[in-house]
């Protein structure tokens, strides 16, 4: 597995060093919140409703057995006794105190995690597919290439004062699980004529005014990749709009300028900076691609898994569920879903934590994934193992077969933690995923996306989700709006508003009628939620969310 | 016209703790809404604020916020203020886990 660099170690060290200090000198007084306020997003710490919250970043999702032990230790030393895994592939800690950060830092520095770049205006934690590395359709890893650009724009000048904050995902599959459309840039690796290179997205983004990523380049040959990202950022660090916070993000440059124009003067920037990059770069990632190297992978029989799943059903219908192919047909991807009914969506308890490192350790190359659906990834179990797997889970509530159903949500902390919320997200989650459990008809309905933001910020990314849900302050109540249709996949696709929004009481009763019409016009089993939608368009959902306003046009 | 003064209380989030706490009268900061201060008085409220918001190494983000008086004491009028003085939905945390 990938292990930082002594220049990286003693570079967080020092940033370490460095934040103990300015803690004490702000609770000495000789710091104002003003001038501390900076210092403490830099390396994470964000003050919210009820407490500080320190974001960890977890690069390109991935962690080691051991980082996930000392998370849950984090977790039990200094916090409540559970951690929160997020959209961004990253954990947050709800309830540290302001003199326990430098030694939760600290703590996180001897398995080489920080918190630093999480905030600000600075390429942010790249996310990556979270089964890079094990899925069958994969052409390559894309973390080494995260990696490369994490390391190349860490402190990099072009970077450091940029109109906005940035995010780059990365993929390494046709199908797209890293929401690669949804980000400032997105990256796609591909193959043309034997030679690997990249798709480019530029353009993407959710928040306030929602885009899909536009195509700047359909193959950026893989020694082009640099130089070809400084020249995308260069040209915004530009033209980018700095008069306006809400327009500034790199989605308004290339709306308002048009991606022609977005590419011409790419291109031209991208001579002008080529020449500087003699293949270092190069010789980076080779070394870095080295490094992510997959692990001995085990051969034996499948019986086991076979009888299992033959004889029992639990564990058959979990095994449907929750695996994914991995590229090894003997093995598999687990997913652990941190969605039991009625849980919050991406909570972990320490032990549960432990339990997953555990597991990890002894059957899966001691590796896990945050995926940014907000559960935990095995990449690489032999089949053997999963029976037990299943069992071990099954005795710490991290069993739930529901990965890609309606209970699999994805919901931001909404206003039960964050300062910026307009509205709720959790609750409305567990109330959902609750009511479908007592219907049992999440396995009938199949494959669906229910995605929940507590305002327009859109760390839920409900813009994407089949059935997107946003929470607003509506004179005073909480109030939800109904996005239908989004999609954040290769296919990606902006979600439709159905109409006014519904309140806190309305909203679970609102996403049963429509999970109820998609039962009802389905034209069979096989037709998914989003399929029957893009057959019958809004009509029917709306008819069905909003009668007597339906009959009243009729009747006019 | 200019609007009607609705009554307020002075509240923050503590420097150390980071949780929410609100100006009593005797200059304090306490952690129950209900033995905050209620100020009816525009100008007073004005005072109030501005002598709270100097208190750097005590509380960070100052601010007024909305209540009505009961014979419970002071009461939030938005979902937000009632949030922040009990605490999470989904977990037992925060006020509503000190109060017991
Ligand atoms: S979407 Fe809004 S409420 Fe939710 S986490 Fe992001 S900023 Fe907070």
């Amino acid at each position: 597995m990938y292990r930082y660099s002594d220049f990286d170690a003693a570079f967080v060290a020092e940033r370490n060093r460095q934040f103990r200090q300015q803690v004490e000198r702000r609770i000495d007084g000789s710091l104002t919140e003003d001038e501390f306020k900076p210092l403490r997003l830099m390396n994470g710490l964000y003050l919210q409703l009820h407490a500080y919250m320190l974001r960890v970043a977890v690069p390109y999702g991935t962690l080691s057995a051991a980082q996930m032990r000392q998370l849950a230790y984090i977790a039990e030393r200094w916090d409540k006794g559970y951690g929160h895994f997020t959209t961004r592939q990253n954990i947050q800690y709800n309830w540290p105190e302001l003199r326990d950060v430098p030694d939760i830092l600290d703590a996180l520095a001897e398995v080489q995690m920080h918190a630093i770049q999480t905030s600000g205006n600075t390429i942010r934690n790249v996310t990556a597919d979270h089964f890079a590395g094990a899925a069958a359709d994969e052409i390559a890893d894309p973390r080494p290439v995260a990696e490369l650009i994490r390391q190349w724009s860490t402190d990099h000048p072009e970077f450091q004062s940029m109109p906005r904050k940035f995010k780059v995902a990365v993929t390494g599959s046709p199908h797209d699980r890293a929401v690669i459309a949804a980000h400032d840039i997105g990256l796609r690796i591909v193959e043309r004529d034997g030679a690997r290179g990249y798709e480019v997205l530029v353009g993407g983004g959710l928040g306030r005014t929602p885009m899909i990523g536009k195509v700047i380049t359909d193959f950026l040959p893989q020694a082009d990749l640099l130089p070809y990202l400084e020249a995308i950022v260069s040209v915004w660090n530009l033209i980018g709009r700095r008069d306006n916070k809400y327009k500034a993000r790199i989605k308004i440059t290339v709306h308002e300028h048009g991606i022609d124009e977005i590419r011409r003067l790419v291109d031209a920037r991208f001579a002008e900076l080529r020449p500087a990059f003699s293949g270092v770069d190069q010789q980076m990632l080779a070394a870095i691609e080295a490094q992510f190297a997959t692990p001995p992978l085990r051969d034996a029989s499948t019986d086991g898994y076979d009888l299992a799943y033959a004889k029992d059903p639990v564990f058959r219908s979990w095994a449907d569920t929750n695996l994914t192919a991995h590229r090894d047909p003997d093995h598999a991807i687990v997913q652990i879903s941190l969605k039991a009914h009625g849980a919050t969506p991406g909570d972990a308890s320490a032990e549960q934590m432990r339990v997953m490192a555990d597991l990890a350790e002894r059957h899966g190359h001691g590796e896990l994934r945050v995926s940014h659906e907000q559960n935990i990834v095995l990449p690489h179990v032999h089949k053997s193992d999963l029976p037990l797997i299943h069992a071990t889970l099954q005795q710490h509530k991290l069993a739930t077969a529901n990965i890609g159903l309606i209970s699999d949500i994805i919901a931001c902390p909404g206003m039960d933690y964050c300062a910026l919320a307009t509205a709720r997200s959790i609750p409305i989650a567990q109330e959902i995923a609750t009511r479908f459990d007592e219907l049992k008809l999440e396995h009938e309905i199949g494959d669906l996306k229910i995605k929940i933001s507590g305002c327009i910020n859109a760390c839920g990314h409900h813009h994407v989700g089949h059935i997107g849900i946003l929470g607003l302050d509506r004179a005073g109540v909480e109030n939800y709006q109904i996005t239908l249709g989004g999609d954040h996949t290769e296919t990606a696709a902006l979600g439709a508003r159905t109409g006014p929004g519904f309140p806190a009481e309305g909203i679970v009763g609102a996403v049963e009628t429509i999970v109820n019409t998609y039962l009802e016009i389905r034209e069979s089993r096989e037709e998914t939620f989003i399929e029957t939608f893009r057959r019958t368009g809004m009509a029917p959902f709306k008819a069905a969310l909003y009668p007597e306003k339906e009959a009243a046009r009729d009747a006019a | 016209m200019p609007r009607k003064f609705t009554p307020k209380v002075v509240t923050a989030n503590a420097l150390l703790e980071g949780d929410v706490v609100y100006l009593a009268e005797d200059d304090s900061w306490i952690r129950d809404l209900k033995r905050a201060e209620v100020i009816t008085d525009e100008a007073v409220a004005q005072i109030r604020l501005i002598d709270a918001s100097s208190r750097q190494s005590e509380v960070v983000g100052v601010y007024l916020a909305d209540v009505v008086e009961t014979e419970h004491g002071p009461e939030p009028t938005h979902f937000r203020e009632d949030f922040r003085r009990t605490g999470p939905s989904n977990h037992f945390h925060g006020k509503q886990a000190a109060e017991v």
